[in-house]
């Protein structure tokens, strides 16, 4: 019935296929908007990145840019390998190179990971979006944003706790890592992990990806990294991108990982609180003041005060600020 | 020459049987209603964007994307169109000692035994209040709404301190709106108030319940006036 999420290094079916990564899988929607009634339940899937294995080649690179038909800016070239320098909205996933010495063990490690939108099951930037339906979740857990609905205000920027979605300078939309949600629903894996000459990308069910994992790791510590682990944040319930991390006690050695990322409790309070008591503040404001204005009679003049008035210009000498003009 | 006090040069009386006093000149009354309008604006395009369930407020301005575009642009308009107002209001609008025993009145405010009350000049403490809760929030709104606009500013401010801004600007868009409500409130429940901002005039009584300070130094003035 569903496609299953295929290993990315298999050749994908030839024969057409039915996504099943339209409306009816959206578990979760920006805003309100509209979810599946009863979503076809997908399978979890992830993409399990081992940075251990990766070579900075940057042909994940190079394939995200020639799936999704983006254009990114030739770049210049700064003396390091990183480019463009950052993630931009025609550029979804960036190979990031940090140069690290290890102070336990005195070597030189060249720590390459490859940066990118981490689909959490928790996702800040679907929080923060005002706009109905710009960001949707499928119930396999990929996070794509649905340019249509999109009002190109960037508060997912500011919701995002890895820093990934960008704005497109001319069409005015948000742009980040699909996680290939277009050839996944047909049952291909992401071009970025069909790409990777060593396999340090791996796509598949979020169980077998953690079971990859659990056997590299297992590898990586009979070499004596005693640290190393998988980066599944528990802060934003887990992610549909994981890393293999070689010192996964210290993410942030990977080119600013964050070490516990969650969604920022200025934004809960920004999205939680704050909507609801300002409007009941304003509704109740509004409210009282229109039923006071409606049952009260309000401060009216009458004749009385009128001819106060007159009495009062009457009787002031008018002329004792002129005296000095006469 | 009686220093003004408490009033403005182009305050005066303009009529004695029945007195009429004129309170606003032309360009003050143009720029309030200029100010409402982008008030009224910035407020239906801001709930928009501050509650889903208002979010169908964008079709009034042409979808989503235009009001993202527009929201910002018409912020800039009220600021500019208030710091004109707050130019020419700032210096009748500085408490004084009697603005607290009129606030300690409250009640007879309400109930309508002015008479207990101090005289007061051009503003009473609640005006005050509109036109001081006003200043702060704009100047908030607008000092937290730059480094929201993305369009023109995205590198202005680091990630963590947007979200503290935007957060800022929500309370402040809140705030600003029950001062709003407020305002509109008394206008109307202070009867004889709205035409100072539509004729320019209110009559002798108004004056003289509710600013009899303002309508004595101007009915002391009134051979000054007619002199210039
Ligand atoms: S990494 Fe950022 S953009 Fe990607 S799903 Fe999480 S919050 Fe959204
Ligand atoms: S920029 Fe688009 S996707 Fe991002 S929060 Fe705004 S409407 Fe949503
Ligand atoms: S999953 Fe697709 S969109 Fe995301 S980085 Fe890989 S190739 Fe690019």
């Amino acid at each position: 019935m569903t496609t299953p999420p295929n290993m990315a290094a298999f050749n994908p079916p030839v024969q057409p296929g039915q996504s099943v990564l339209g409306q009816q899988a959206v578990v979760r929607s920006s805003a309100g908007g509209p979810v599946a009634e009863n979503p076809v339940q997908l399978p979890e899937v992830a993409k399990l990145i081992d940075i251990s294995k990766c070579i900075g080649c940057k042909a994940c690179q190079s394939a995200c840019a020639e799936w999704n038909d983006t254009h990114p800016e030739i770049g210049v070239n700064v003396g390091i390998y990183e480019n463009p320098h950052d993630l931009t909205a025609e550029m979804y996933t960036l190979m990031r190179f940090a140069e690290y010495d290890n102070p336990d063990s005195g070597d030189f490690e060249w720590l390459i990971r490859k940066d990118g939108c981490m689909h959490c099951a928790d996702p800040g930037c679907l929080k923060a979006c005002p706009a109905p339906g710009a960001i949707v979740q499928y119930s396999n857990g990929i996070v794509d944003f649905i340019s249509e609905n999109c009002i190109g205000c960037g508060y997912c920027i500011s919701g995002c706790p890895f820093d990934i979605p960008r704005m497109h300078p001319t069409k005015h939309v948000v742009k980040k890592c699909t996680l290939c949600s277009d050839r996944v629903a047909v049952g291909q894996g992401p071009a970025c992990a069909k790409a990777c000459p060593t396999q340090a990308i791996s796509f598949g069910t979020k169980d077998d990806m953690k079971t990859l994992a659990a056997e590299r790791i297992e590898d990586l510590k009979s070499r004596g990294y005693d640290e190393a682990g998988l980066y599944d944040p528990a802060g934003v319930d887990g992610t549909h991108v994981m890393y293999v991390l070689q010192h996964a006690d210290r993410p942030h050695v990977y080119s600013g990982l964050p070490d516990a990322p969650q969604i920022s409790d200025v934004v809960e309070g920004w999205k939680g609180p704050t909507k609801p008591i300002g409007l009941a503040a304003v509704g109740v404001a509004a409210v009282g003041a229109a039923a006071m204005g409606v049952l009260s009679r309000g401060s009216r003049i009458t004749e009385h005060e009128e001819r106060e008035a007159e009495g009062l210009v009457e009787t002031t000498p008018a002329a004792s600020d002129d005296r000095g003009h006469i | 020459m009686a220093p003004r006090k408490f009033s403005e040069p182009t305050d005066r009386i303009l009529g004695t049987r029945p007195v009429e006093v004129r309170r606003y000149g032309a360009f003050i009354r143009v720029n309030h209603w200029f100010g409402a309008i982008c008030f009224v604006l910035l407020m239906l395009s801001g709930f928009a964007l501050f509650h889903p369930s208002f979010f169908g407020l964008t079709a009034l301005f042409g979808g989503g994307q235009t009001t993202r575009w527009i929201h910002p642009f018409l912020g800039i308009a009220l600021v500019i169109s208030f710091a004109a107002m707050f130019i020419q209001l700032v210096r009748l609008n500085i408490l004084r000692r009697e603005d607290l025993v009129w606030t300690a009145h409250i009640a007879d405010v309400i109930t309508g035994h002015e008479e207990r009350l101090p005289e007061l000049g051009k503003y009473n403490f609640g005006q005050k209040v509109v036109f001081w809760g006003m200043f702060w929030l704009i100047l908030a709104l607008v000092a937290t709404g730059i480094p929201m606009w993305v369009q023109y500013f995205p590198d202005l401010v680091s990630i963590p301190t947007r979200r503290i801004a935007i957060l800022i600007h929500s309370i402040s868009a809140v705030l600003i709106v029950l001062v709003f409500i407020l305002h509109v409130f008394a206008a109307l429940w202070t009867r004889g108030t709205i035409r100072a901002m539509t004729r320019g005039t209110v009559t002798g009584g108004w004056a003289w319940l509710h600013h009899r300070k303002w309508l004595r130094e101007l009915a002391g003035r009134r051979g000054t006036n007619a002199a210039e």
